[in-house]
């Protein structure tokens, strides 16, 4: 049947909008629950290192206090995700700086403060690794074996023999910092847990049911006996993906001893110092072109550091190298890659996942590679494009028609690349600020993995009541991003309906269902989808039961809706995902379709560098996209915006200065992220192709801005200067070494 | 503790309604605001009067209400968000945000709305630049801020109306 | 928030008298406490040591900005925000009028107060290279009286202050007539609002043709305190700069300055990026 889009396509208004201007959308540290404590950790003051002891001063009255420890845990000491390494409570050894040991929960705020001063961790201390050069070196080995959490080959042609066909070889070698989320609310929980009824938390989160997992493994309970409640979320970007489950575990064994409910509320200083960060990495190219611009083979070795524990490390170095060759059509393609341990808090989940490291380091290679070619940045792109029903490294017949080209060109002319180009190569030389401009093509794979969706085997479900008004259940979690909206959007669309007679339901996992994690560039594409199918099945049964007319008004619909559950009773449809049976994925091999969907992407970057201070200001920007079908175009613009200033962010600013694996500079005055003064005008645009599997045709798009910003920044800034970026972030400092080597 | 712990009384007028506000001398604004007041609207996002989640409007001056102890703040006149909206009707602030998108996850949404109301009262007209500079005190690290600038903008116009 | 907020006090005297005479009767024991913008984070960072605090912010004598016919004098409680707005300063002491504006935010203008920020004493300052090119003096008050001092010399060290514990910051005087002096102010920060500067550099000369007549340099962040930058302005003064001269007083300027490696950034850069505004200081004369 035809859906008319009425609310699809347009900007409406958020969701919970009114909720967030007003004030009153309630988030963790909002609730205060009857008789509630407040609890704290104490963390481990050593990198590494035997727990010798753990003194508690004489000053405190600790039989006020309720105090857990490693042996206080019902269950299995584990935060439970891919692997079961990572303790909840460092017990006998610690593997990283703010490691938590001890917990402590008090009614008194203040002076739970001066309680978590008076534990003294002694720890007897072991040699610790902090580079990933230290790790792969492996004079400490710190885990496993040999350091290595995961490793991934990828083959395509035969690399090799290719090298003798090129007539110029060129080598890079590419280096990221870690990056801190830094959402402006801090990560929070509060429990309510005892025998009886289970354990209970409300908290700050992306991922319903990850929390879930590792609270059931934690006690040992049975699942219906944990629910997890998502509280309003403010922002997530991968910070709140798998660390919630470790806060949620420590509020939870805290209100288990004490009884009581207990809230646990990071503040800045503690959530930068302890929570994940993106991963820092290492990149090396060795790339072969002839000498009229065709690639004929890569070489890519991709190391991330992936902290002291495994986390979810091989999922984000399997993002970063599936995504390392970028939208290119190579012959002969070689990535080897691996993430090392170090003795660094976990490194973890961040926006891009993996990518924006790997794809900064191509984007600024092949700048260099095509200037070997004597191409221009953009000739030597047009001959390398992937075209539709070419194959991509990991061996996928692109089937999407894409069209890199036309990103291109509409990017450049947006931007007046060649007019702007042309112009500061003449002024420059006299001018005191140098400016460049560069751009970076790039392409985003929206939803788990390879057979990562398969797995998950995400749900959602689409009730209607007696009234007429229609829930939307999933797992889904709204941080900002506009989940609410867009599902509201898709079921009023598929239902015929007013946006107001869609409810979201908060994610609560006693009551939705798992509808997969909310990360991935995957809610709208994937689980969007399911919630279009369990709409439309909801009209089906409708239509075929002859309640509903194909034709109808919002007072049929509840009458119709009415007179079905009266005869039938329930009305509501379980939608799950069903694998598109043509995408094939060998995890052994690394080879197949690793993405049902791409989103394509050029994006442009204009600077203006002082060479007295190395100070760079980004002027312009312009971020070209093909999202599928943008569902709301307010949201997805909102999307790529705060992603760009997320990757100035990335590119000059945000620099974590790491002192024997801490952060040393875990305060928003000292860790530099973009204020409004810093950010340029963000001129975003869209094309639509339409992806016959996402819903009304979308794609996700969530991801891809964290991706190119950073290497337009940079290729921009080598415009400017000459010189050959090959670190991020470029801080002045390091631009300040750079611009006076030029000058030697 | 070795020092007798004293609280003060505070008396103030906050959304335009008489409180007393109990609490030590050294309690943040934030804090009273927030546990003695039940105005959550406020929020925390760093406590060091960087992100400008707390900002507040404090005798008809923004201020960062982390950096602000109890004991400033008798006889005062606070605005908070919940103070924002007249009654039931949205400020043309808050309607512009809603309508722009200048709202993504909305933590930071009540301190930029309170720098944006303040800017608005000391300079209805304001360039693009002043609206930057304005908000420069509130973070946000959603929307990379474009929407917010265009939600200012907006209000404007709402006001001109 | 790492204190036990129970400790700490914050009393309120009813007038400058009262707190004159607490400071006086209790030497050591109060420190005062205006507009909270240093000393609240320090308590939030659980870094406050001293506990007991007079809360002078509505003190109306060390209020207000006063012109007279040789001087402008700023009260100690003036905030950013009132400097920015004041038009003599702004007109006569552009160097402190901009660096009110590049301090903090709107919210952290509207409670820094001028004296607050030379009490703290941070090398870090913003607006204390401007005073010191413009020769302040400051004037102390206690129960026993005022006395007036130059700032330049009043930071003895880092967080080392020529101020007695009974005496407060009453005021600060700027001599006026130096409006034809040429005037150069940058503040080097990483990003434009909320930053704490790596270097912050201010300049002023009064030019006779092409000629250097007379100058004051002062620069922040590369020393211990907020540095006068005497033995670099010996070099440029009563000359005419030439890029040899230019070469030489960055040389001076090198050896003046004692930058560190830190969190926010290092001694090379501020070395280099401190001399390189030296120059761009001495084009802007030849402009």
């Amino acid at each position: 049947m035809a859906i008319e889009n009425r609310h699809i396509g347009r900007p409406v208004p958020r969701k919970e909008g009114r909720e967030k201007v007003t004030g009153s959308a309630r988030y963790v540290d909002d609730f205060t629950f009857p008789g509630m404590i407040h609890g704290v950790t104490v963390r481990s003051p050593m990198p590494r290192g035997r727990i010798r002891e753990i003194r508690f001063a004489k000053n405190i009255p600790w039989h006020e206090f309720t105090i857990v420890s490693a042996k206080d845990i019902p269950g299995k000491n584990c935060v439970a995700l891919l692997i079961e390494d990572q303790p909840c409570l460092a017990d006998k050894f610690v593997n990283h700086r703010e490691e938590p040991v001890i917990l402590l929960a008090h009614p008194d705020k203040y002076l739970l403060e001066e309680a978590r001063r008076a534990v003294q961790i002694d720890v007897e201390p072991s040699p610790a690794v902090f580079s990933i050069e230290d790790s792969l070196s492996k004079k400490q080995i710190i885990w496993g074996e040999d350091n290595i959490f995961k490793t991934y080959e990828v083959e395509k042609g035969e690399v090799d023999r290719a090298w003798a066909a090129a007539d110029f070889i060129v080598e890079g070698e590419y280096a990221t910092g870690a990056q801190e989320q830094l959402y402006i609310e801090p990560q929070g929980m509060i429990a309510q847990a005892n025998p009886k009824n289970g354990v209970t938390v409300w908290g700050s989160l992306q991922c319903p049911y990850y929390v879930h997992k590792a609270l059931a493994r934690l006690f040992d309970l049975p699942k219906e006996k944990v629910r997890v409640v998502q509280t309003e979320t403010g922002g997530g970007f991968g910070g709140k993906e798998e660390y919630p489950s470790m806060i949620a575990g420590h509020a939870a064994l805290l209100a288990w001893k004490s009884g009581k409910a207990v809230k646990l509320i990071y503040d800045r200083a503690e959530d930068m110092a302890a929570t994940t960060k993106r991963h820092p990495s290492r990149t090396r190219h060795r790339t072969g072109v002839t000498r009229e611009g065709m690639l004929v083979a890569m070489e890519i070795d991709f190391t991330l550091d992936g902290g002291a524990y495994e986390t979810l490390s091989p999922v984000v170095l399997s993002r970063g190298t599936i995504h390392a060759a970028g939208p290119y059509s190579c012959p002969n393609v070689r990535i080897r890659s691996r993430v090392v341990a170090t003795n660094a808090p976990p490194h973890g989940a961040f926006r891009g996942f993996g990518a924006p490291q790997s794809v900064f380091a191509l984007e600024r290679h092949l700048d260099k590679v095509a200037a070997t070619a004597g191409l221009s940045p953009d000739e030597f792109r047009r001959k390398n494009f992937i075209r539709a029903g070419e194959t991509l490294a990991v061996g996928q017949v692109v089937q999407e028609k894409v069209q890199m080209e036309k990103l291109l060109d509409r990017a450049l002319e947006l931007s007046g690349y060649h007019q702007k180009r042309a112009r500061f190569e003449k002024e420059n030389p006299r001018s005191p600020i140098k400016r460049g401009i560069g751009f970076a093509s790039f392409l985003h794979g929206a939803g788990f993995t390879g057979s990562g969706e398969e797995y998950l085997a995400s749900e959602a479900l689409v009730a209607a009541t007696r009234e007429g008004k229609v829930q939307v259940l999933a797992g889904s979690t709204e941080m900002g991003q506009g989940t609410n909206t867009v599902f509201a959007q898709i079921a009023a669309d598929t239902l015929g309906l007013d946006l107001d007679q869609i409810e979201i339901l908060r994610p609560d996992t006693s009551l939705v269902p798992n509808s997969g994690p909310t990360v991935a560039s995957r809610t709208t594409m994937i689980v969007g989808k399911l919630v279009e199918n369990a709409a439309s099945a909801v009209k089906n049964s409708l239509v075929e039961s002859g309640f509903l007319k194909s034709s109808f008004t919002p007072s049929d619909f509840g009458e119709a809706c009415a007179r079905y559950i009266d005869k039938f009773g329930p009305l509501q449809s379980l939608a799950k995902y069903q694998h598109p049976s043509h995408l094939h994925w060998d995890d052994n091999k690394y080879q197949g379709d690793a993405y049902g969907a791409y989103g394509w992407a050029v994006y442009v970057a204009e600077v203006a560098v002082d060479p007295r201070t190395a100070e760079v200001r980004v002027e312009d920007f312009v971020a070209v996209q093909e999202a599928g079908k943008v569902i709301n175009p307010v949201l997805a613009a909102g999307q790529i915006e705060g992603g760009v200033a997320q990757g100035v962010g990335f590119a000059l600013y945000e620099n974590i200065v790491w002192q024997e694996g801490r952060m040393a500079n875990g305060q928003m005055t000292n860790y530099i992220m973009p204020t409004s003064m810093d950010v340029p005008p963000i001129r975003v645009y869209f094309e639509e192709i339409p992806y016959e599997r996402g819903p009304a045709g979308a794609k996700g798009i969530g991801e891809l801005p964290l991706d190119g910003t950073a290497p337009a920044i940079a290729n921009a800034i080598a415009h400017a200067t000459g010189t050959d970026i090959r670190e991020i972030p470029m801080t002045p400092e390091k631009l300040m070494d750079l611009l006076e080597g030029a000058h030697e | 503790m070795n020092e007798s712990p004293r609280k003060v009384r505070v008396q103030c007028e906050i959304n335009g309604k008489a409180y007393t506000l109990e609490a030590y001398p050294m309690t943040r604004l934030l804090d009273a605001l927030r546990e003695h007041a039940g105005l959550t609207g406020t929020k925390e996002g760093c406590g060091e009067g960087e992100c400008g989640a707390c900002s507040i409007e404090m005798d008809g001056a923004l201020v960062n209400s982390c950096l602000i102890p109890l004991a400033q703040v008798e006889g005062a006149q606070i605005r908070t968000i919940e103070g924002v909206a007249n009654a039931a009707q949205l400020s043309f602030v808050q309607q512009a945000f809603l309508a722009n998108g200048g709202a993504q996850c909305g933590i930071c949404t009540p301190g930029m709305i309170l720098a944006a109301v303040n800017l608005l009262s000391r300079n209805p007209e304001p360039s693009e630049s002043e609206i930057r500079e304005g908000l420069a005190g509130n973070l946000c690290r959603c929307t990379g801020y474009t929407k917010i600038f265009a939600s200012v903008v907006d209000a404007c116009r709402l006001a001109r109306q | 928030m790492k204190s036990y907020i129970p400790h700490y006090r914050l009393e309120t005297p009813r007038s400058l008298g009262e707190a004159l005479q607490r400071l006086a009767s209790e030497p050591g024991v109060w420190k005062p406490f205006a507009g909270g913008t240093d000393l609240m984070v320090l308590l939030e960072a659980g870094k406050l040591p001293q506990r007991r605090f007079l809360n002078v912010w509505n003190l109306p004598e060390l209020r207000g900005i006063i012109a007279t016919r040789t001087h402008v004098s700023l009260g100690a409680l003036t905030t950013y925000s009132e400097i920015r707005r004041n038009a003599i300063v702004e007109q006569e002491f552009p160097l402190l009028s901009r660096a009110a504006s590049e301090t903090g935010s709107v919210a952290t203008q509207n409670r820094g107060t001028i004296g607050g920020n030379i009490a703290n004493a941070s090398p870090a300052a913003d607006t204390p290279p401007a005073l010191l090119v413009y020769d302040a003096e400051l004037e102390l008050i206690s129960a026993h009286g005022t006395r007036r001092v130059a700032f330049h010399g009043f930071w003895r060290g880092y967080k080392q202050l020529d101020l007695r514990n009974d005496e407060l910051i009453a005021r600060v005087h700027l001599p006026r007539g130096r409006q034809n002096w040429r005037q150069f102010y940058r503040k080097v920060g990483t990003r434009r609002a909320q930053a704490i500067s790596k270097v912050c550099f201010a300049g002023a000369a009064q030019m006779d043709a092409r000629r250097i007549a007379d100058l004051r340099i002062s620069l922040g962040s590369v020393a211990p305190v907020v540095l006068r930058a005497t033995a670099t302005e010996n070099i440029l003064r009563g000359l005419t700069p030439t890029p040899a001269l230019v070469h030489a007083a960055q040389e001076a300027l090198g050896r003046e300055i004692a930058p560190i490696d830190d969190i926010r950034s290092t001694a090379r850069y501020r070395l280099r990026v401190a001399q390189n505004l030296l120059a761009e200081f001495c084009e802007s004369l030849a402009a």
